[in-house]
């Protein structure tokens, strides 16, 4: 019967390959031992490495969650690398940044240096866990925003760190974030003044390189009163058939009248057609709208990974603030996804949507989770959900678990969900029309998507469009 | 209204566009089309009626590639070109066209993208311009203007929320974008009230051509007041069983289906009984029903 979509679903992975760079790495295995070696590797202040012994002495107290809808074996965290760095070399310039390295960026199309200009995007690039190249800093510094790596403002800007770090995800929040709380190794520190529009889109390419490295980034964006920025995450990593481990956490927060935007491409390995390898994206993202009028807005476009759990939530608090949750997930073959959101309403007349699209396909299961929450105090708060689901094929599966909680009178708050397919009837419609089988499907899913690929800065639309089709393109014949 | 102006000439015989012999065809196991005969002419138009479950949509789906259907034997030759092993893209850049019983709903594309795809598609194929965004838009209005559309229709989802006669006339109105040699019209007139009938008859007649051909599968004759054939087939068993012209169409619907069953259950029986018969071309089958000329029907 479905011939055809079967074969829709095949496209080797494009980002593959290997750099091979000498890495300076850390023995496997998990003990306090290892927490200090991180931190004096990092050269960081006594209270980092406190931070980091109070969340591994609270995670030994956790458990792994159960409730996701997704299945895997058990993760032996004595089997992960936890450090790992490229040898350090002192560099001036981009000119000494490792050749071999510039042409794994290449091959990944990361605008970097003079393609960073073209293109107007200032790119933090971490590379297995160490920042190491930064650019555009200085023109941003002659603003007051200071993007950088988060070991790099822990030296340079401890205060900030300090007060900012764990405020929003707390480090016993969950055993994930716990976990990386212990042994983060990098990750990206923005933080735009009061009053500043910061004058481009801010990028960071995530790439996982080390095979069988954990890794454990953390960052960390704060917008003061009447700020603004656009942030675009990037993520690919090549393939390996042990199944690696991330778990990332993000916190965001926004003072008056601030204005956050972060989005996310996530193309991580997947696991080859039959479920072998693939990445562990296992991600606590949330913001935190602190001050009154303030606005975080998420846009993920989830293609990678064999395994997603990942909730960007929104901390309303601040009266009359706005959160936003776009989301397209695809997953493919032998992908689990359970995604989705949680919308938290404290102050009043705090304001929330959710756009989730679910796309499934070959033996994958995908599921939206979102919490909507409004509080006693949130009167007149406003939620609109809109929780859409895709089927190509007859073997994948699609779950949707909304949990609302109301506990104001005034509140409204709207889910709407659909479910529909890429039946053979719709891909033979197109077909009699003259438009072949994969056309067919990218059109159909682009429309499918249209909502949330609006949100997203131009190029990232384009690469979003451009990813989708990939990932569901085959050898029709 | 029901002027066909070609027929008002004196034909000639067009050359052959559609050939289909011994067609057979299952789905899901059950065989269907049970060797099934049928010649299409360029500047012809053909109406297949029958009753419910006789295989007419069936045959349709096939001619059109798609791929649910098991062909079990039978060639169809289109221009010459065996059409049983080119997929259903190929066959609609090779100018043929279904038009649907059913129309499928698209969300999330809009009717202007899909048609414009598929313009440029076809036009791709057949080695012709195709149309930037502006360019196809004049180009549509034009069209849309001929079946009395709302351009409104262009912005919206492909056949998302319209009204059965919205998605009938959507279909002409990519019959009438895509220009093919060979249409096929599966019961493009039901779910019709009469004035939206008359709009989507007049669409076809102004495509109708020297060099093209439809094939129009109904269930009622009304339609073929408005859009005249010169062949009237009756399906049955998954097989033609009579050919004649319009008025055959009358007389079914006067009479009904019985007594073609039953005349063609006699010829059956006929010719089982006469070895001199089935002797040579369609063993098990009965004749080809001679073919009318096309003066006899003016």
């Amino acid at each position: 019967m479905s011939t055809v979509l079967e074969q829709l679903v095949n496209k080797p992975y494009a980002h593959g390959f290997r750099t091979d760079i000498e890495a300076e790495t850390a023995p496997k295995g998990l003990n306090e031992d290892t927490i200090r070696l991180i931190s004096s590797k990092k050269n960081e202040p006594e209270w980092l490495l406190e931070f980091r012994l109070k969340a591994y002495r609270h995670w030994l107290t956790m458990e792994e969650p159960r409730w996701p809808n997704v299945h895997y074996p058990k993760i032996d965290f004595q089997d992960i690398i936890y450090y790992s760095a490229p040898k350090p070399k002192k560099k001036k310039s981009m000119d000494e940044v490792d050749p071999e390295l510039l042409r794994t960026f290449e091959k990944l199309g990361v605008p970097m240096n003079e393609r960073a200009a073209l293109a107007g995007v200032a790119v933090d690039v971490i590379f297995d866990s160490v920042s190491v190249a930064t650019t555009y800093k200085e023109k941003l510094a002659k603003v007051g925003i200071i993007f950088c790596s988060i070991s790099e403002a822990v030296r340079d800007h401890p205060e900030l760190v300090r007060q900012y770090m764990g405020s929003v995800v707390p480090p016993g929040d969950n055993y994930y974030a716990a976990l990386n709380s212990a042994v983060f190794t990098d990750g990206s520190f923005v933080f735009i003044p009061k009053g500043v529009k910061c004058p481009m889109e801010l990028s960071t390419y995530f790439r996982i390189n080390t095979e069988e490295s954990g890794q454990f980034e953390r960052t960390l964006i704060v917008a003061e009163e009447q700020a603004s920025v656009s942030y675009l995450e990037g993520c690919t990593a090549p393939k390996f058939d042990t199944n690696q481990l991330h778990a990332a956490v993000v916190e965001l927060v926004a003072l008056d009248n601030a204005d956050i935007k972060y989005s996310t491409v996530q193309n991580w390995y997947a696991g080859d057609e039959k479920g072998v390898g693939g990445i562990y994206n296992f991600v606590t993202k949330r913001g935190l709208c602190k001050g009154a009028n303030s606005k975080i807005s998420w846009t993920q476009v989830e293609t990678g990974s064999a395994i997603t759990w990942k909730y960007p939530s929104c901390v309303l608090l601040g009266d009359n603030s706005i959160g936003e949750f776009y989301s397209v997930a695809l997953t493919n073959h032998y992908q689990q996804a359970d995604t989705g959101t949680k919308m938290v309403h404290i102050g009043k007349n705090t304001r929330s949507t959710i756009v989730s699209k679910g796309i499934s396909a070959g033996r994958s299961n995908n599921s939206y989770r979102g919490l909507v929450k409004i509080g006693p105090k949130a009167a007149g708060a406003r939620n609109y959900s809109q929780c859409d689901s895709m089927l190509i094929g007859q073997q994948c599966g699609a779950n949707t678990f909304p949990y609302i909680q109301v506990n104001n009178p005034t509140a409204t708050v709207e889910h709407e969900a659909t479910t529909s397919k890429i039946g053979e009837d719709q891909l033979f419609y197109f077909r009699s029309r003259g438009i072949g089988a994969e056309e067919a499907v990218s059109m159909i899913i682009n429309g499918f998507c249209k909502d949330v690929f609006q949100q997203l800065p131009m190029e990232f639309a384009v690469e979003a469009t451009k990813l989708l089709g990939l990932k569901l393109e085959g050898s029709v014949g | 209204m029901s002027a066909t102006p070609h027929l008002d000439a004196p034909q000639q015989a067009g050359k052959i566009l559609l050939e289909v012999r011994g067609l057979t065809a299952n789905v899901a196991g059950v065989q269907i089309l049970k060797g099934l005969d049928l010649t299409v002419r360029a500047g012809e138009i053909h109406a297949i009626m029958g009753p419910n479950g006789s295989g007419k949509s069936t045959f349709a789906k096939v001619l059109a590639g798609h791929p649910s259907y098991e062909l079990t034997g039978g060639t169809v030759l289109f221009e010459g070109r065996d059409l049983l092993t080119i997929e259903a893209e190929e066959r609609a850049r090779a100018g043929i066209f279904l038009g649907f019983q059913y129309p499928v709903e698209i969300p999330g594309v809009t009717n202007s993208a899909f048609l414009r795809l598929a313009y440029n598609t076809v036009q791709g194929a057949r080695g012709k311009d195709e149309l930037d965004p502006l360019e196809f838009d004049d180009f549509i209005r034009e069209k849309m203007k001929l079946l009395d559309m709302d351009p409104a229709f262009l912005d919206r989802s492909v056949n998302e929320g319209f009204s059965g006669g919205e998605k009938k006339r959507n279909e002409i109105l990519q019959l009438a974008t895509l220009e093919p040699t060979l249409a096929i019209l599966d019961e493009t007139d039901s779910g019709l009230d009469i004035d939206a009938l008359r709009v989507v008859a007049n669409g076809v007649n102004s495509l109708v051509r020297a060099d093209n051909a439809f094939v129009l599968v109904t269930h009622y004759q009304r339609l073929l007041n408005y859009i005249v054939p010169q062949y009237v087939h009756v399906m049955e068993g998954g097989r033609i069983i009579k050919t004649g012209g319009k008025e055959l169409a009358l007389e079914l619907e006067s009479r009904g289906y019985d007594w073609v069953l039953d005349e063609y259950k006699a010829a059956q029986h006929a010719a089982l009984n006469s070895p001199v018969n089935d002797s040579e071309d369609n063993p098990g089958f009965p004749p080809r029903p001679p073919f009318p000329t096309p003066t006899s029907l003016v």
